[in-house]
């Protein structure tokens, strides 16, 4: 059947099964918006292109599946830019439409022209220009494929807008077959043999998680080889909350600005076992020293990450979820095993939070962000933004079983926390979603509180406010003899107002008690709703 | 230390401006690099002579694989492959030096392949070394202009680096 070849990329969106879509329409996209019309993918019109990709991140984190974002040429296009950077960074899928000005037009500096593959070619997967509409079918195929499989990551088709409307026949491809990309599956099985030796030989064994574990889908699989191998673990930023706070196994958050169990049991473990971690700079500051004393397994779908910031000395290339599985079988074989001794020696690093009592006015955030988590259902999805509200958030929050902290780890990109609750919440409508900004990175983004009312998603949002950007701030205050600069967030708006502007309730916390009933009051709610917590300006990250 | 790298890609526009963008955002050095096609018309070759240390070699190589439209990757060892260079070299040649010229050709393995009342343009291919000690020889006489293809580089023997069909 013939139709117009914006019908077709409408119809490759049903084929992939998507069913929410994040866009900003403008005229070089209009042939497509004009399609989506006559399907049911729900569109969700948010406030700024970058946020658009952002809730498609958030949305992805949750399914596991490539999310769609769309926006229009040029200025459109280079706004996803932050978006799809963010997700390259943490290797999230989604996929990104964009409109392009007709084929005889490009290069001609035409209006809202921008050459939007050649600009996000440093972060992205694989990008496309389409320029034969018969290639549609296909290039979606392939798109949807590429974002999701091996190390997932953004992926972009640029589609002019003459394209979109010629006339093609729709066949949309069964299977993909790319000679160029080949993402392993299983691992080598002689490397998967030699790993598991250096692990059942190791005296003081250690399991390092980042995100990768997510991305695979892998959360069972490391909990079960932890448990019967019987091995510490501790996470990266972007591994928290596959392992529950509580857990004896598990150490907490390594990296400067991670926890002291988790930093000594690095410093301490004889045998380090990496999965879907690429040993980031904030992660592990010193590989070198660490190589030195330490025998480094590296698990990774990804052969780039291995050996790129650490000697290893067992590579093992694979998708987690089927190498645990191969590794799993060898020590379910094996039985039981019994490290209680170095984990004793490890739970003697634990400390426990001690709040002391805040400053007149303002209320602790770590203990507000801790109070959160006890009364938060244990599925909650916890969006973290960007600053100190970030680690307050990764090592306060008590993560418990089936909890998910979503946060912009790699890119470190302020205002993501809005919009990916916004994305989460949508992909899973029967979780709380909550998210955690500062006064900063909550006011790059706070217009999409006007999409989630609009849309009525019913988020939580926490925003931290110490008038200052607090990390840059303590940056100035340790590292600049405390000329402070630019750090001042004066002007802000009264965000109770602000909130009461788009008909969102919203509650203030100054002191001890305000903070238990915001709390209380925040997991009560069924609606979407603001809590500003005022935190002392001096308050420090760690 | 010098590495000729050998990159079979999809013969796409944008694949050489993802390679080239890939060397310089990951601050890989690069000597040259140049791109043609091969018998397959929908395959080019891309040769690259990067400089650097083993680990370097090893990351290009595995950064290179990840770009979707890179087939397939092979860093050729030295010794194990023939490699080859144009160049043309415009030179300041009156009619007094130019048998001294056409000697120093000769002994090279250069062609004249243009003349002028005061110029001779020279053509030579060979390997990166031989290159530079002809330019060396001619320098003396004044060039004016010259310009070289990068090198292309094939295996010895029967093996051939190809992809799968």
């Amino acid at each position: 059947m013939k139709m117009s070849a914006a019908q077709a990329m409408a119809q490759c969106l049903l084929n992939e099964g998507v069913k929410v879509v994040f866009g900003y329409p403008g005229a070089a996209i209009c042939p497509f918006y004009d399609a989506l019309l006559d399907t049911d993918i729900r569109h969700i019109l948010v406030r700024h292109e970058a946020n658009g990709g952002h809730e498609a991140s958030g949305y992805a984190r949750i399914t596991g599946r490539p999310a769609v974002c769309i926006a229009t040429s040029g200025p459109g296009a280079v706004n996803l830019i932050t978006a799809i950077a963010t997700a390259y960074a943490d290797s999230v899928p989604i996929v990104c439409i964009t409109g392009q000005v007709s084929r005889d037009q490009i290069g001609s500096d035409a209006f809202q022209e921008a050459d939007i593959t050649g600009s996000a070619e440093p972060f992205i997967k694989h990008s496309y220009l389409v320029s034969n509409a018969e290639d549609i079918p296909r290039i979606f195929k392939e798109a949807f494929y590429i974002a999701g499989s091996g190390r997932p990551g953004p992926v972009l088709i640029d589609v002019p807008m003459d394209v979109q409307k010629e006339q093609i026949e729709l066949e949309y491809p069964e299977k993909v077959s790319i000679r160029g990309y080949k993402p392993t599956g299983k691992g080598n099985y002689i490397q998967v043999k030699r790993v598991y030796a250096a692990l059942k030989e190791a005296e003081k064994p250690l399991i390092c998680i980042g995100g990768g574990v997510f991305a695979s889908r892998a959360e069972n699989e490391i909990k079960r080889l932890a448990a019967v191998m019987d091995i510490p673990v501790i996470t990266t930023m972007m591994g928290i909350s596959v392992f529950a706070a509580d857990d004896p196994l598990y150490f907490g958050m390594i990296g400067m600005h991670g926890v002291k169990s988790a930093n000594r049991a690095v410093n301490e473990c004889d045998t380090l076992l990496l999965v879907g971690a690429r040993v980031g700079d904030r992660a592990v500051r010193t590989p070198l020293a660490l190589e030195k004393n330490t025998k480094i397994i590296h698990i990774d779908i990804d052969p780039a990450e291995i050996g790129k910031n650490i000697r290893v000395d067992h590579p093992l290339v694979g998708d987690a979820k089927l190498v645990l599985q191969q590794l799993l079988e060898l020590a379910e074989a094996d039985g039981q095993k019994d490290n209680s001794q170095w984990r004793q020696t490890l739970d003697a690093f634990r400390k426990p939070a001690v709040f002391s009592k805040a400053k007149e006015g303002t209320a602790d955030p770590r203990e507000f962000i801790g109070l959160l988590s006890q009364k938060m259902p244990a599925d909650t999805v916890v969006c973290a933004d960007v600053g100190q509200n970030q680690i307050w958030t990764c090592t306060g929050y008590r993560f418990k079983e089936g909890g998910k902290l979503i946060t912009s780890g790699g890119m470190g990109t302020m205002g993501y926390a809005l919009p990916a609750a916004i994305g989460a919440k949508l992909a899973a409508p029967d979780r709380e979603v909550v998210a955690i900004c500062g006064d900063g990175a909550f006011q790059m983004s706070m217009m999409e509180l006007a999409t989630a009312v609009q849309h009525d998603v019913p988020v939580k949002i926490v925003v931290m406010t110490n008038t200052r950007l607090g990390m840059v701030r303590e940056l100035q205050t340790n590292g600049y003899n405390d000329r402070q600069t630019a750090v001042f967030l004066d002007g802000s708006p009264d965000f109770i107002k602000l909130a009461a502007a788009y008909g969102i309730k919203a509650i203030r916390v100054t002191d001890e008690d305000s903070m238990r009933s915001a709390a209380q009051a925040l997991a009560d709610e069924k609606g979407i709703m603001l809590v500003e917590v005022a935190v002392d300006k001096d308050y420090p990250t760690l | 230390m010098k590495h000729t790298i050998s990159v079979l890609v999809e013969n796409h526009s944008g694949v050489l401006s993802r390679i080239s963008g890939l060397f310089s955002r990951r601050g890989f050095n690069i000597e040259s690099l140049a791109v043609g096609p091969t018998q397959d018309p929908s395959v080019s070759r891309v040769t690259i002579i990067a400089d650097g240390n083993e680990y370097t070699v090893e990351q290009i190589e595995k950064q290179l694989n990840k770009l979707i439209e890179v087939i397939k990757v092979k860093t050729l060892k030295a010794g194990e492959c023939m490699a080859r260079e144009l160049l043309l070299v415009k030179v300041l040649a009156g009619a007094d030096k130019r048998q001294e010229i056409m000697t120093i050709c000769e002994i090279a393995n250069a062609k004249v392949i243009d003349l002028t009342p005061t110029t001779m343009t020279l053509e030579v291919c060979d390997k990166y070394d031989h290159l530079k000690r002809f330019e060396q020889l001619i320098a003396p006489y004044g060039i004016i202009e010259m310009v070289r293809t990068g090198t292309i580089a094939i295996q010895k023997g029967s093996e051939v680096f190809a992809h799968k069909k």
